[in-house]
């Protein structure tokens, strides 16, 4: 390995060591601003190398990671992701009795994996980041041991995702057992322009399914809901964004490479899975009462929204997914952001835990209605320019019954996030109503910037979209 | 810029209005006046450096500054007689509907003008976007702040009805944006110049088949809003739940935004698909005619009575632009006008009456005009228009439309002409009903404040004025129908009357 390889992996190199050295930290000395204050410094350095590698793009790190400019774009996305998570988690653990330090280390950690997949271009570092993702995920869901929930959430996730790995694993025993190769750039090599040989396929259907589990896309969804609720509020808003965004991008990669999915059984596959999700997303989100499970249905619905850009395909396809993505980010971190603020001493989940907000917060109540309009899809938010690129991909490749579902299905959708905004603007707070005691400093600075980011993403994408299109300039080749 | 900042001074001024609050309820009230005044100033300064220019430019004004250039997006407006008039009346109501929540609405008052302010500044970038995606921003713009004012400040079932309204208008809106998002690819792949301004994607050339397509994902979206037969039923609920300014706005102004659409980009950029569709539109406005007005007069609640005589009243307009001449258009254009503010007249008179007597329920009225004169006679006046009397602005609106239709269809002239037989039905029923018959018990209920005297006042003159010389409102719009009307008949030289009749028409037959 050379020195220009480990600048090359220099950001996922200082998270690595960041944990190690917040590990030994803890074993000395519990504070907790220091851990957190730390976990910051570590998200903000990895995301500062990475313009010091953005001048020798592309550089493959041996057959395992590529560092390009996609990769530093969604790396870029999930360190700041996870430096609001920090943030956001800092006044969640200070209202609650659980130990507080361990958490940082843990979230560096599933950080570190989600980075690992976005680079990867080889089966092995594949799995890798995905094992480092899922296990500490087990442990954050879980986080909060003296709460049943929990504690189920986290049990549920690990069985199912253990299961999930095994149909990964096996998925990738078979493409291997076909083509001797794990190496993204050789199978697309041996697979190029011919039919697929039965084994490939059924080993492609089998990763699949391990990658429709971690986006939660239906009919791998069956977890989100249970978990959304039971995981703390902080991890909630991880498992939304980061852990999805990261699969995402490797799903995209991986994809495009080969460049399956624009015609033949895949793409059929991956049809039906979005338009599945869209429509099962939306209208079991209508049956809900409790908000991180309406939440947890919309994301689902979100991801098959994406999933139509993913299908359009080409340079317009990865862009509308890339700048979906971050609006998603943004909207969904600022909604569960409210949640978390919310959330002292018990989850604030419920409906009637809203009700009257826009009269008692204002603030907060602007910034979760907000946030769930640019879910919506409302104009002046990020979610609005979204939608918009979606739309514009799906309607440029001729994907009009994906085209037409998406806009059913978010018709649908729409009434949900409505029936939260109508809760917030309810009369009669109700008596006897935990009162939130003021924001911490954390809190609202990381909400505030949200907020702001959503109504700047909506007005003026520019700026994005140009960065996008920069990013993402080389990466169909 | 001058057209920018008619959207940012409502935008600023909302925002104004709604901390002024802090200070008290009287604040927001004069702020919003005041952020409304500026506007109109606006509107005349432009009137006024123009009147010397007989015959119109297109644009009167315009503005275009780039916006996401990755895309072709621009933010393109343009002010032309049709806009002109439009956000006139769009200025005048808001006035109405500050005004008119003077008592009624006492709670949230701030943010309650945040809403209003936001609504109309939509509603007047919707009139001046000149880029599809510009329209469609403004398009949904105003939609959030609507759901709000409903929401928030309605009567009783008024969530239910919030969030209908929305759904309705959401969907068919975004089936707009596909429509758009069509018309962008196709315009791009025929000339390489992807773009989403509306004077570039005029003449766009398609094939029948595509334009159709596009032209009923327009379609559906203006149809939701105008409302026709069969995506009306939003309608009856929002304005029966409504605050009166939340009524008059979605009467006065919302259901105009549909009109609009279809002058300015349904008939002008898809000439020949709406050709082929005209028959289908004015056999569904003819219907909405006749449904709207059978209905009205079906109900016991004087404010869903209102409602559905507006959708009586829109098929109109509907009927108006799909008769594609000059006449039965600028009758269109007078109806729009017209209803505006007779409707809106009637729902701040409804409001009022309620705020009185607690009901809206017509069963229990009766013989009120001994106890609130002026309040009667000023309901009679806006029913008589309402039915259609000459000398009173939906007159000249609807015999134009009629006149226009009739070179069309005869059938359906005679048809929608029974409408307006219906329509002296309810709207003297209305009168007889609430005002005449045997006397209820009431307590001792004032007469029209003079507050509310000022806004009938201006009301009865607008729609006086309007009835006796629409002409300079004709002359106004000429050139932008003209222009319309010119996409339509540029291969249909067989009927050239059509468009030059108006001058000697207008001239004489002005009553």
């Amino acid at each position: 390995m050379t020195t220009a390889d480990l600048i090359a992996l220099s950001p996922l190199i200082v998270l690595a060591c960041s944990t190690i050295v917040i590990m030994l930290i803890v074993a000395l000395r519990r504070n907790h601003v220091l851990t957190m204050a730390l976990t910051l410094l570590a998200d903000a350095a990895a995301f500062a190398l990475l313009f010091v590698v953005w001048h020798s793009v592309p550089h493959q790190v041996a057959a395992l990671l590529i560092m390009d400019g996609y990769s530093l774009f969604y790396m870029g996305l999930i360190f700041a992701a996870s430096f609001v998570v920090a943030l956001l988690s800092y006044g969640y653990l200070e209202s609650h009795r659980e130990q507080r330090e361990e958490f940082y280390l843990v979230l560096l950690l599933a950080t570190l994996g989600s980075a690992v997949l976005v680079a990867s271009t080889h089966l092995a570092s594949f799995f890798l980041g995905l094992e480092i993702l899922s296990v500490s995920l087990y442990v954050l869901i879980a986080y909060q041991r003296s709460s049943e929930v929990s504690i189920e959430a986290g049990v549920k996730y690990l069985i199912l995702a253990a299961a999930s790995s095994a149909f990964l694993l096996f998925g990738m025993a078979l493409t291997y057992a076909d083509l001797g190769t794990m190496e993204l750039a050789s199978i697309s090599l041996l697979i190029g322009g011919k039919p697929l040989s039965t084994l490939v396929l059924s080993g492609l259907a089998m990763m699949i399914v391990g990658i429709g589990f971690k986006l939660a896309v239906v009919p791998f969804h069956m977890w989100t809901p249970d978990v959304y609720e039971g995981a703390p509020a902080p991890v909630t808003a991880f498992i939304a964004t980061v852990s999805k965004g990261g699969m995402f991008a490797l799903l995209l990669r991986y994809f495009s490479r080969l460049g399956l999915h624009y015609s033949g059984s895949l793409f059929l596959l991956f049809a039906i899975i979005a338009i599945v999700s869209m429509l099962v997303g939306n209208l079991l989100a209508l049956l809900q009462t409790n908000v991180k499970r309406i939440l947890a249905y919309s994301s689902i619905a979100h991801l098959g929204y994406l999933l139509v850009a993913f299908l359009a395909g080409g340079s317009t396809g990865t862009a509308a997914v890339t700048y979906y993505l971050v609006a998603y980010f943004v909207t969904m971190l600022g909604a569960f952001g409210v949640v978390t603020v919310l959330s002292v001493e018990k989850e604030a989940d419920a409906m009637v835990d809203y009700e009257g907000l826009f009269w008692q917060r204002p603030w907060l109540a602007v910034v979760f209605a907000a946030s769930l309009l640019s879910l919506a899809g409302i104009p002046l938010t990020a979610g609005f320019v979204g939608k918009f690129y979606v739309i514009a991909a799906g309607v440029g490749s001729s994907l009009w019954s994906l085209v037409l579902i998406l806009v059913v299905s978010s018709g649908i959708g729409l009434f949900y996030y409505l029936r939260i905004v109508v809760a917030m603007y309810k009369d009669a707070p109700r008596e006897g109503r935990i009162t939130t005691p003021s924001l911490s400093l954390t809190g609202s600075v990381a909400l505030a910037t949200l907020t702001l980011l959503l109504f700047w993403l909506g007005i003026y994408p520019v700026a994005l979209i140009h960065t996008v299109q920069w990013c993402i300039a080389n990466f169909s080749n | 810029m001058i057209l920018a900042w008619m959207i940012i001074v409502l935008l600023l001024g909302g925002v104004v209005a709604w901390g002024a609050n802090r200070f008290s309820a009287l604040w927001s009230r004069s702020v919003s006046l005041l952020a409304l005044a500026i506007d109109l100033i606006l509107v005349i300064a432009v009137l006024v450096s123009h009147r010397g220019r007989s015959s119109m430019a297109h644009w009167l004004v315009e503005w275009n500054h780039d916006w996401v250039p990755q895309f072709g997006i621009s933010f393109h407006l343009g002010l032309d007689g049709l806009s002109l008039l439009l956000i006139l009346l769009t200025l005048f109501l808001g006035f109405i509907s500050v005004l008119c929540s003077w008592n009624e609405v006492q709670e949230r008052v701030g943010f309650f003008h945040f809403n209003l302010l936001w609504i109309l500044s939509g509603i007047i970038g919707v009139f001046l976007a000149l880029d599809l995606f510009l329209f469609y921003f403004f398009w949904e713009l105003m939609l959030v702040p609507m759901y709000f004012l409903i929401g928030i400040w309605g009567h009783e079932n008024r969530v239910y009805a919030a969030i209908k309204f929305f759904l309705f208008t959401q969907v068919s809106g975004l089936l707009m944006l596909i429509a758009i998002v069509g018309l962008y690819f196709v315009h791009g792949r025929n000339t390489s110049i992807y773009t989403f301004d509306y004077v570039q994607l005029l003449g766009t050339s398609m094939s029948p088949a595509v334009a159709m397509w596009l032209m009923l994902g327009f379609f559906i979206a203006f149809a939701v809003k105008l409302p026709a037969i069969p995506v009306h039923s939003w309608l009856p609920d929002a304005h029966t739940e409504a605050p009166t300014a939340g009524s008059v706005i979605l009467a006065g102004l919302l259901l105009k935004t549909g009109a609009y659409g279809l002058l300015r980009f349904v008939v002008p950029v898809f000439p020949d698909a709406v050709k082929a569709f005209a028959p289908v539109a004015m056999v569904i406005a003819v219907i909405g005619i006749l449904y709207g007005a059978v209905l009205a007069f079906a109900q016991t609640d004087l404010k869903r009575l209102v409602a559905y005589t507006s959708i009586s009243h829109m098929g109109f307009v509907l009927l108006g632009v799909f008769a594609l001449n000059e006449i039965a258009m600028q009758g269109a254009v007078i109806q729009i006008l017209g209803h505006g503010i007779s409707t809106g007249a009637l729902f701040v008179l409804v409001g009022a009456l309620d705020e009185r007597i607690h009901t809206r329920n017509l069963e229990r009225m009766g013989g009120l005009w001994s106890v609130v004169p002026r309040m009667g006679a000023v309901t009679m006046l806006f029913a008589l228009a309402s039915l259609g009397l000459p000398g009173l602005g939906n007159f000249v609106g609807e015999f134009l439309v009629l006149f226009g239709t009739y070179r069309v269809s005869i059938p359906l002239t005679v048809l929608a002409t029974v409408g307006i037989v219906f329509a002296t039905v309810y709207s003297l029923w209305i009168v007889q009903r609430a005002f005449h018959g045997p006397r209820r018990e009431y307590p001792k209920l004032p007469d029209l404040s003079p507050r509310e005297v000022g806004i009938m006042g201006l009301m009865i003159v607008a729609i006086i004025a309007l009835g006796l010389a629409p002409q300079p409102v004709l002359n106004t719009t000429r050139t932008a129908v003209e222009n319309v009307i010119q996409k339509v008949t540029v291969q249909r030289e067989s009927n050239p009357s059509v468009t030059l009749s108006l001058d000697s028409f207008s001239e004489e037959g002005a009553p």
